[in-house]
């Protein structure tokens, strides 16, 4: 008896102090986005003129890109301004929230904004429309240029605040540029914020790459190049452009990808028609043989914890997933439905393999238990491959091509997203063609 | 009479169809078998009578009695031209995923290698490279241009 009414307050005390009413459920496909209103961030009228930056307009520009990103997830949906009731500095002060309430607003956003002594001073409120209260409110200073990061960085803030998960909006997604004819392809590596915005060519498409992968911990990027013919896998610094080849292996290396530390990268080395799984230790150079069995054994991707291994190979017949442990023991195949699977990507929560799967000439990408078990396809396709995770581990990000004609016409490579509930599939805006898409972690974390 | 004219008219149109649906069926199939390609176009020549290509079944890296003959003439090429080295590319066709079609051309190309070798040509003169599904000979999403697709190449490099 005493133990249920210690429950009992402690729910209740639960309930009123660290959640509100209005709440979003990304569990589940949400067919019923919740109604939100991003106010304008209203700009202080002592803020001094910038070079590169329209300020008078800034604090309208800061709130498209927030509402861009709450749209684009599916799960808000951001209401048009001009049913707006309030101005933006009064609204920022204290909303009258049954006039809000009015348009059938249930969360609003408010900030202001000064630019002073070249410095962006922001704060941002978000309101409970319901509960009548404010949820959360931040204020920070950075470099005018940022202005951007500042709009993703308050767009992450909100959706940790209304979902209770870490955000993915401050994050950047590095991938390859695609361009000319389907039988004469250039290829460049190319960076970009997750919205599109900021493209950045880092190659110039002298030689072939593929398969840019970010390090979880840092802007260090590991890609496979055919720089002098010899494919290699490389390291690059996206910050200052160095590059370095990895290891000094006497073949091709393929496939890269880094430990969840950041200290290693893990790869396939191709010998003599055979191909293994490698690790080498970036600081120490020291080369690790992980697998050794005469099939194709490739795409290796560690699980969050630095323990296990998922890859695929051919030693069945066809490709299937295996998972086996970080030192190469206890190997165990995963997959046994119909058709043949590949690209195992581990979750950034730990609890899910994203997969490609090919059956009766189609493509799927899906997602799965680690012992292989609630294998969910999330979409279905002629041609598409390649699954990242965001950061929080709910959105795929994945290549998908179509069918070309007789000279190759009709070809083309494009980026996707999809949740992991199979809702909101979206193509993201490349000004390119585009493929082997890899997502960064959070940058300001 | 008139129904036996009718069934036999019938007939004819059958007959027709069969041979016609023959004709294309033959047509298509003459230059694929078992999934592999068995045709001459995109094929090119290291010298008159010695293809430069082979080509491989969905997935596979064994070469077929046709592979075999063709890399023998490559052979006996390359022990008349001693001073000659080659690269053997290995390719797949777009129906796979990036990473796996990588190491799929890695092992057919290593595949002719091996047999090369067996035929006396020494390994030090053939060098191989993967390009996976990054180099289409022909850039057509269909049956036929990807059993084009799947081949390892000779290529002279001197």
């Amino acid at each position: 008896m005493k133990r249920f009414i210690y429950i009992f307050f402690f729910n209740l005390f639960f309930l009123n102090k660290s959640y509100s009413l209005i709440e979003v459920d990304i569990t589940r496909g949400n067919l019923d986005p919740l109604p939100i209103a991003v106010s304008p961030l209203h700009v202080d009228i002592k803020s001094d003129s910038h070079a590169d930056i329209n300020v008078k307009e800034l604090g309208s520009n800061i709130s498209q890109i927030i509402e861009r990103n709450f749209k684009n997830t599916g799960l808000f949906n951001p209401l048009k301004k001009d049913a707006f009731v309030q101005k933006p500095d009064i609204a920022h002060l204290k909303p009258r929230f049954e006039d809000w309430r009015l348009i059938k607003a249930q969360a609003l956003v408010t900030g202001k904004l000064l630019i002073k002594d070249k410095k962006l001073k922001v704060e941002f409120r978000l309101w409970d429309l319901t509960a009548g209260q404010e949820m959360t409110a931040l204020a920070f200073t950075t470099t005018p240029s940022n202005w951007r990061r500042v709009a993703h960085i308050i767009s992450d803030k909100i959706y940790e605040r209304l979902t209770g998960e870490d955000g993915y909006f401050d994050t950047r997604i590095i991938y390859v540029a695609e361009s000319g004819p389907k039988n004469q392809r250039v290829k460049k590596l190319a960076i970009m914020d997750q919205d599109g915005a900021n493209i950045k060519y880092l190659t110039l498409g002298n030689e072939l790459v593929l398969t840019p992968r970010f390090n979880p911990t840092n802007q260090m990027v590991t890609y496979m190049s055919y720089f002098r013919n010899k494919p290699r896998v490389y390291l690059l610094d996206i910050e200052t452009g160095n590059q370095e080849i990895v290891g000094n292996f006497p073949g091709m290396t393929f496939a890269p990808r880094f430990s969840p530390d950041g200290k290693k990268i893990i790869m396939s080395f191709a010998k003599d028609g055979n191909s293994d799984i490698f690790t080498m230790d970036l600081e120490t150079r020291v080369v690790e043989r992980i697998t050794n069995h005469s099939s194709i054994d490739t795409s290796p991707s560690f699980s969050p914890d630095g323990k296990f291994i998922a890859f695929n190979s051919d030693r069945s017949g066809l490709q299937q997933i295996y998972v086996m442990r970080s030192d190469g023991s206890n190997v165990k195949r995963i997959t046994f439905g119909k058709g043949i699977y590949g690209t195992p990507v581990w979750s950034p929560r730990g609890d899910l393999i994203a997969f490609t799967k090919m059956h009766k000439g189609r493509f799927y990408i899906g997602v799965m238990r680690v012992d292989g078990s609630g294998e969910r396809l999330l979409t279905e396709n002629y041609y598409q491959e390649a699954p990242s995770w965001s950061p929080n581990g709910r959105v795929l990000v994945f290549y998908r091509e179509t069918k070309a004609g007789t000279k190759g016409e009709g070809f083309s490579a494009k980026l996707w997203s999809i949740d992991i509930t199979g809702y909101n599939e979206r193509r993201l805006s490349t000004k390119t063609d585009a493929s082997d898409p890899s997502w960064s972690s959070l940058l300001s974390k | 009479m008139t129904l036996n004219s009718n069934l036999k008219n019938i007939f004819l149109v059958i007959f027709t169809t069969l041979i016609l649906s023959a004709c294309s069926t033959a047509k298509k199939s003459a230059d694929i078998e078992g999934d592999v390609y068995t045709g001459k176009e995109t094929v090119e020549y290291l010298a008159s009578g010695v293809p430069d290509r082979v080509f491989f079944a969905t997935n596979k890296s064994s070469l077929t009695t046709a592979s075999r003959a063709t890399l023998r003439k490559q052979a006996t090429y390359l022990r008349k031209n001693k001073n000659l080295n080659v690269t053997i590319e290995g390719h797949a066709d777009e129906r796979g995923t990036r990473e796996y079609n990588l190491a799929l051309g890695e092992r057919r190309a290593n595949a002719a290698r091996d047999y090369l070798m067996t035929y006396g040509i020494s390994g030090k003169r053939i060098s191989v490279i993967s390009y996976g599904k990054e180099k289409p000979v022909n850039p057509k999403s269909s049956p036929i241009s990807w059993s084009q697709n799947r081949r390892s190449v000779t290529v002279k490099v001197n």
